[in-house]
């Protein structure tokens, strides 16, 4: 990671040196060291704050939709899972591809401080890989933990970082009865406080003006009175991210609840890869999605009555 | 605010017998915007379109609302007399207080409470109703016809007659569809293709007929008098336009082993053929799974022989784009699959058959020539037994709940026809009830009982056992009260009637409705039975509902003449309740437009200002013209930028709140 980490500096350097684009988006160090920010490079002499280490997960992709108006290109690095959600903001006319000098960049996984911090690791100086094994080196020595067990949730589910299943969780959910399902969601969602975090990263969440925020929608609300209303954001939510949603995980991966939201988009996504074929947004000459086109091949809609099998 | 007028109907006694009508009049009288609310015996009647004329000059009304039967019946009746007192007809709502409610409840003080809310939602939303005026579109003057059977072809030729322009799209290679299959049809007992073919050659020489056989629908858009359909020709491999049908090419053909489907797989065609003598057109096709020169790359005969070169293996599907004021569903049906009956044998015992079968068989042109044989061994049987119902009238879950209505009929048929043509043969035929309703139908039957010997037993077969190279039927008849074993050299099962596979994707396409067993749905059982409820969209045939050859011609014409009516109109008013977006709301996505079914939605990049900023967007714009107001785009808009006129967000939240208060 160290030395991915040294070329991925060097690279952006190199774009802004060379006038390849105005500025580039990438991450700066935040004060808490564990959970970098994006932020906006405009010269090479400002890439003293750089970094990119085990602690970026953030997504980059949706902050070129707000520097859309900005004048000339934009470098942006893109972490694997970051490019689908490009590519459905290109597919949605959110970015200009025109505009944006794209760098797909290496991720090896991306660590999740508070996982680290439940395990006892604080003081953390530096990261290194050995197979599946971290080595941490910290102001009290040096620790050992199993990858798997410390990073984001997305990335438990990314084929460049793991062998897991996606949808495992998701299929767990699906042989619990209905019951069971809305008292499970019922805890989670009670503890949501409307930070709009979830929304506020979510690429899909582009809107130029939100429901939730719009006076006139008759949808607009910022603290939940009640249970139906946690469930009414999130399962909106959901609804409107459907056949967009990428599974980049931001929602969870900045939820300060630790609300498992990711499970609500999965199932989505595993739904419509059964129903509709499997979820792309490379088909740029179509520039349909899943619940946006059709097909002979997709299921007919009768398919709810016979899913509903558990009433 | 506006000034609404409430008019609850009794509707005789079917609104008045379950609903308090009082109790609604009063309830009305103290919602927001009700200056007036009253009852009346019959709104629909002259008298009562007079008293809602009266009460908009007396009470100076802004807003009306009708509490009574569905907007399907009487919504424009309504919306002219509101015109007719000076009021815009998209001021009106109508409370369905009778289909929804009355008709389906019986406790009279939960009937009156559902009544209440329903009217109170009505109101809710003529609160936000604004006047709306609609625009028009013109007509273009040809007709799709899809499915190119005996249904098909008489819409098309009634359509024709009247002078308008026709298409026919047939997937098979040929025209014709099931009947072109039957060898006599009752009850007259005339040869099937003796009037079928006169209509094929009909069509196919018909000045404003076009016939696209081997081709299907692909794409459709636009909507009525304005339909835009993609079809696809799937390729022949042999040029229609040079080939003369002299059949050399079938002749010489190695490829023996396809099904002939024709024929009901009862025996073998070529890779390439011609499905029966008196296809149209008699062009041949290349079946591409079969042809050894596509499968290995060797072979090539047909072409060789060839007088006219007009095999070509290279040939691509062809893409046909036209369009069309109105489309007709003529896609007939299939006889459902038997395979997993085991009980009858039918998977395992050749001499087990459908009649689709037998009519292959009894057919002069079918496998056999026309003789009674059994297809195990080609001998002759000595016992014949049929049994009804397979499949129709099955609440096990395997069949069709329905009963399939012809299978009576052409039962009686078959055992008439062998028990003349061979005397000697014993036949017997199962049944559970027989059903010959119809102008000289249950003559016909009797004739067959009668005049003929046929044993009927009332009953249903358990079982079909082979048996020393015989079949053992083992039934019950129950008018005797006993259990009968049959021994049988053929077993013929009439199986039930289905609606074509294609029938699910292309109701999807056009937006028409199908039934629980992929029936297309008419408009109104009785008043529209030939419309879908999709404005242009006509339905011809079996696809609507299993019927017989003289109910489906009869159909076919009436689609027909629904059609011609169309045509023959220049202009048509549109619905004013179309779509329009939200610019400043708008994000630019594209989704509206890639779920436009009508291609309504363009995108503009247009300057607005917005926050005291001049910005340049990426805006969805609507073209009104051709925004059908089916509210698609306002479904997947994310941020409620699209919305609808007359069904605006507002007014539908406004009926969700008023149901829930």
């Amino acid at each position: 990671m160290h030395n991915s980490s040294c070329t991925v500096k060097e690279t952006a350097r190199k774009i802004l040196e060379s006038g390849q684009a105005e500025r580039l988006l990438g991450w700066e160090q935040d004060s808490s060291g564990y959970n970098h920010a994006p932020a906006v490079f405009k010269s090479a002499g400002e890439l003293d704050r750089f970094i990119y280490d085990r602690f970026c997960g953030s997504n980059l992709s949706k902050l070129l939709a707000r520097l859309r108006e900005a004048e000339g290109r934009t470098a942006v690095l893109l972490k694997a899972c970051d490019r689908e959600s490009f590519n459905l903001l290109v597919r949605e006319h959110r970015i200009d591809p025109e505009q944006v000098h794209r760098v797909d960049i290496e991720c090896s996984g991306m660590v999740d401080i508070e996982k680290l911090r439940n395990k006892g690791i604080k003081g953390i100086r530096e990261i290194t890989e050995s197979g599946d094994e971290l080595h941490i080196s910290t102001l009290y020595g040096e620790k050992r933990c199993r990858s798997e067990e410390v990073l984001l949730e997305k990335c438990l589910s990314c084929p460049a970082v793991s062998s897991a299943d996606a949808f495992d969780a998701v299929g767990q959910m699906e042989e619990r009865s209905s019951l069971e399902r809305y008292e499970f969601w019922k805890e989670a969602l009670s503890t949501c406080i409307r930070c709009n975090a979830c929304r506020n990263s979510c690429p899909v969440c582009t809107c130029e003006q939100c429901i939730f925020d719009n006076p006139r929608s008759g949808t607009a609300g910022k603290a939940s009175a009640d249970f139906f209303e946690d469930q009414h954001f999130h399962l909106v939510r959901v609804f409107h991210a459907a056949g967009r949603c990428t599974d980049c995980g931001e929602c969870t991966r900045v939820c300060p609840q630790g609300i498992p939201l990711y499970l609500l988009n999965r199932k989505v996504i595993k739904d419509i890869n059964e129903l509709y074929g499997e979820l792309s947004l490379e088909d740029k000459e179509l520039g349909k999605g899943a619940l946006t086109s059709f097909s002979f091949q997709d299921a007919h809609p009768d398919i709810i009555r016979k899913r509903t099998g558990d009433q | 605010m506006q000034r609404i007028g409430v008019f609850v109907c009794w509707c005789g006694s079917n609104i008045a017998a379950a609903v308090d009508i009082e109790t609604v009049v009063q309830a009305m009288k103290s919602e927001p915007g009700v200056v007036y609310s009253t009852d009346y015996q019959y709104m629909c009647s002259e008298a009562g379109q007079g008293k809602l004329k009266d009460a908009v000059k007396e009470h100076g009304l802004t807003g009306i609302v009708i509490c009574a039967c569905s907007p399907r019946m009487h919504e424009a009746t309504f919306r002219n007399a509101a015109k007719a007192a000076g009021v815009n007809p998209y001021m009106v709502e109508i409370a369905n207080i009778r289909e929804q409610c009355s008709w389906i409840h019986r406790d009279r003080a939960e009937a009156t409470a559902k009544a209440v809310v329903l009217s109170r939602t009505a109101v809710a939303k003529v609160n936000l109703n604004t006047p709306l005026t609609p625009g028009t579109s013109d007509v273009v003057k040809r007709a799709l016809v899809i499915g190119g059977g005996i249904a098909g072809l008489q819409s098309a030729l009634d359509i024709a007659e009247a002078g308008y322009q026709v298409d026919i799209v047939e997937k098979q290679p040929t025209i014709g569809g099931k009947m072109a299959q039957l060898d006599k049809t009752f009850p007259t007992l005339d040869c099937a293709a003796c009037i079928l073919t006169p209509k094929m050659v009909d069509a196919a020489q018909h000045e404003n007929i076009r016939i696209y056989t081997y081709s299907e629908v692909e794409q459709v858009s636009g909507f009525v008098g304005n339909f835009s359909v993609r079809i696809r020709g799937k390729a022949r491999s042999v040029k229609a336009d040079i080939c003369s049908g002299c059949g050399l090419c079938m002749e010489k053909c190695p490829s023996k082993k396809a099904k002939d489907e024709f024929n009901m797989g009862l025996n073998n065609r070529r890779a390439i053929y011609i499905p029966f003598a008196q296809a149209i057109p008699n062009v041949p096709v290349i079946d591409r799974e079969q042809c050894i020169k596509f499968k290995t790359g060797k072979c090539g005969l047909c072409a060789r022989v060839c007088p006219a070169d007009a095999v070509d293996f290279e040939q691509q599907d062809s893409i046909i784009e036209e369009r069309y004021g109105a489309v007709v569903l003529a896609t007939g049906f299939h006889t459902l699959s038997l395979e997993h009956y085991d009980e009858y044998q039918y998977a395992r015992q050749p001499d087990v058959i459908t009649s689709l079968e037998l009519e292959r068989i009894m057919n002069a042109a079918g496998p056999t020539g026309g003789k009674l044989l059994r297809p195990s061994n080609g001998k002759a049987p000595k016992s014949v037994v049929f049994v009804q119902c397979v499949g129709s009238r099955d609440t096990t879950g395997c069949g069709k709940t329905y009963c399939s209505k012809i299978c009576c009929m052409y039962t009686a048929k078959h055992a008439m026809l062998i028990r003349e043509k061979y005397p000697e043969v014993d036949v017997s035929v199962f049944y559970i009830d027989v059903r010959t309703p119809g102008k000289n139908f249950d003559e016909f039957y009797r004739r067959a009982v009668e005049d003929y010997g046929v044993r009927y037993i009332k009953g249903m077969v358990g079982k079909v056992v082979p048996e020393k190279g015989r079949l053992l039927v083992r039934g019950s008849d129950l008018l005797d009260d006993s259990q009968v074993a049959l021994e049988a050299d053929l077993v013929v099962l009439a199986s039930a009637v289905e609606a074509d596979a294609s029938a699910k994707g292309l109701a999807t396409l056009l937006t028409a409705s199908i039934d629980t067993n992929n029936f297309y749905t008419e408009a109104h059982p009785k008043l529209k039975p030939v419309e879908s409820p999709t404005a242009g969209v006509y339905l011809s045939g079996v696809c609507q509902g299993p019927k017989d050859i003289p109910e489906t011609v009869a159909q076919a014409s009436a689609a027909a003449v629904k059609v011609v009516g169309l045509l023959s109109k220049d202009k048509l008013l549109s619905n004013p309740c179309i779509a329009r977006a939200d610019e400043l709301l708008c994000s630019g996505c594209s989704n509206c437009e890639h779920v436009c079914p009508y291609g309504a939605v363009s995108y503009i990049e247009q300057e607005l200002r917005i926050h005291g900023r001049n910005q340049i967007r990426r805006i969805a714009k609507v073209n009104e013209a051709i925004c059908q107001g089916c509210g698609a785009c306002t479904v997947v808009c994310t941020s409620g930028a699209m919305d609808l006129r007359g069904f605006s967000n507002s007014q539908i939240m406004a009926e969700v709140d008023a149901l829930c208060r």
